[in-house]
């Protein structure tokens, strides 16, 4: 640590490469590596077949590479009963993200627009719980929403993981778009209301338009987040609808006899995969997600 | 400006949905949750008031207090590594360094995966018979042993790997936009001071980035306490009881061992806990105004 510290005068002057420097590049180089390895120990356990992997080393590179544990993993591998591989988690958590995401960015811009431009009464406390309430453990929640939605006769369906989905949402779009249309010139939304556009047309017309960066990191946030999401797909999105993490979860972790490791590494590196484009497509915005997102726990 | 009464029903209506699950999501769930671990209830939910005994059961009940005793450690640890290490890797990047983007890009990536890649991908990694401890000894470290996952005294350090392997990146990406918005000005009177690079860093900088290390610090916490997918993920809790972690509790006393009165009463406990650190967090941050 010191020898990172050190070099730091010289280099904010200029890029020589003194031995501090070395030191700096040594340090970067070496963390890299750690954030690397369980990529790269992924993808070579993929292509690799079963009696490699077990006389083999986990860092070697294969040497008859093969993708035969892909094909197994996406169209056959077994998630306790059934053998019809990852593939149907993929297809159910694409289901689940699309209407997921348009609703809960619709309603929280919405939500977020009503409490930025118009004075609503209470609409400071309306903000103020919500953003208590993002922090709160789902355990809290959970037991009674069963309970509403089994009652409402909606049980565990794609439509109840959708409205699920939107709710927990809600606080983090909430904020996201209350704060970005506070940010725009009032005047904007002033000149609007004189000419005698109403609500929903100045949401529409005007403010929606604006908000393009919003809505683009609201679907960065949103697409990681739902697709990751375990717990809530476990629980309300029925034995038909299971995410992949689910199914992934259960194709690796309940495997009856020998454990398939490259077979398994597939299923997790396809996965992965959905939200590995989206953050090396999208670049800073991803950043500019976290940091606008903050609040979410 | 006035509103006309159009314009006001409309921005309620607008209003309604948030309303609604503010009332009966937030607020209605919370309520039946913490009326339920006041009760008798087992299978089903009942009235039979009974106080605080499901407290007292959820105390003496070792699996809670195993989980307890993990997520303290896991908590403590997860944390402050995650700080540290983030603090270290955002000071790094920002010494004007070569490939900036693609170093940042490389630290942050865990981040957009989920919990269950990354306990599964550690898990694997972790492996005594084919993970890195077979690595070590083949390389000719004979007696390197690196079995932490299958021994119960070591498995909740396990998570704490993978967890600090995720969320690094994040804290890196608060700490080096909270560097980047120190005035160049400081740096100029350090040097013209002659203080060494580091002195800054430890006398200036730190404490002048309370923010940052203020909202990586409870982003963190507030994840420390829903942890579940980690653990269930890695090691489903195990070997036997010896990474329990309180929402896997809450979650199993629901749906397998229908318990939901000690479920709900375990429930209400980390809802507390929740509050306990939040609730001075967001005071501080109105109090600054920050949030608006």
């Amino acid at each position: 640590m010191t020898a990172v510290a050190q070099t730091l005068p010289a280099a904010r002057r200029s890029k020589r490469m003194t031995p501090a420097r070395w030191g700096l590049y040594a340090f970067i180089f070496i963390t890299a590596l750690y954030f690397l390895l369980p990529l790269y120990v992924m993808v070579v356990t993929s292509l690799k077949p079963m009696a490699e992997i077990r006389q083999g080393n986990l860092l070697a590179l294969p040497i008859a590479p093969s993708i035969d544990a892909w094909v197994k993993a996406w169209t056959s591998a077994c998630t306790g009963l059934t053998c019809q591989g990852i593939k149907v988690g993929f297809l159910n958590s694409l289901r689940i993200l699309v209407p997921s995401v348009a609703i809960s960015i619709l309603v929280g811009s919405l939500t977020g627009y009503a409490l930025s431009l118009w004075r609503v009464r209470g609409a400071n406390i309306l903000f103020g719980a919500m953003m208590v309430v993002a922090f709160i453990p789902y355990q809290v929640f959970i037991y009674p929403l069963v309970r509403v939605f089994s009652f409402t006769g909606l049980g565990q369906s794609l439509f109840t993981i959708v409205i699920i989905h939107t709710i927990f949402g809600l606080p983090t779009m909430t904020l996201l778009f209350r704060n970005y249309f506070a940010s725009l010139p009032v005047e904007l939304f002033k000149a609007a209301r004189v000419d005698g556009a109403g609500f929903y047309q100045i949401y529409a017309r005007i403010m929606m338009p604006m908000a393009t960066p919003m809505i683009v990191v609201a679907v960065i946030l949103q697409t990681t987040g739902i697709w990751n999401d375990f717990i809530l797909g476990l629980v309300f999105a029925g034995r038909d609808n299971l995410p992949m993490t689910v199914q992934l979860n259960n194709i690796v972790n309940s495997t009856q006899g020998e454990r398939a490791y490259n077979v398994d590494m597939a299923a997790t590196l396809l996965t992965a995969l959905l939200p590995l484009a989206v953050y090396f497509g999208s670049g800073r915005w991803f950043v500019r997600g976290i940091a606008a997102g903050a609040v979410k726990g | 400006m006035r509103l006309s009464l159009n314009s006001r029903l409309s921005a309620i209506s607008a209003l309604l949905p948030a309303l609604l699950v503010m009332l009966v999501v937030y607020i209605g769930a919370t309520s039946w949750t913490v009326w339920i671990s006041l009760t008798s209830s087992r299978m089903l939910p009942n009235n039979n008031f009974v106080g605080l005994r499901q407290y007292q059961i959820l105390l003496g009940n070792d699996r809670w207090i195993t989980s307890v005793h993990n997520i303290v450690i896991y908590g403590v640890l997860f944390v402050s590594l995650a700080l540290l290490i983030g603090f270290l890797l955002a000071v790094a990047i920002d010494q004007r360094i070569r490939a900036e983007d693609t170093i940042r890009s490389i630290y942050l990536y865990p981040y957009s995966m989920s919990f269950v890649v990354t306990g599964l991908v550690w898990q694997w990694l972790l492996n005594p018979t084919l993970g890195i401890q077979h690595v070590l000894r083949s390389w000719g470290f004979e007696g390197a042993t690196f079995d932490w996952i299958v021994r119960p005294e070591t498995a909740i350090y396990c998570l704490v790997v993978a967890g600090v392997w995720q969320a690094s990146g994040l804290v890196m990406a608060i700490m080096l936009a909270g560097l980047r918005g120190v005035d160049e000005e400081i740096w100029k009177a350090a040097r013209v001071d002659g203080l060494p690079k580091w002195r800054v860093y430890v006398s200036i900088i730190i404490p002048m980035m309370g923010a940052s290390f203020a909202t990586a610090a409870v982003l963190l916490s507030t994840g420390v306490v829903r942890l579940y997918d980690l653990s269930v993920a890695m090691t489903n809790g195990g070997p036997g009881i010896a990474s329990e972690v309180p929402a896997k509790f809450v979650m199993d006393h629901l749906f397998e061992r229908a318990n939901i009165g000690l479920a709900t009463a375990a429930a209400t406990t980390m809802l507390i806990t929740v509050v306990a650190v939040v609730a001075p967090y967001l005071y501080w941050r109105t109090r600054k105004g920050e949030v608006r």
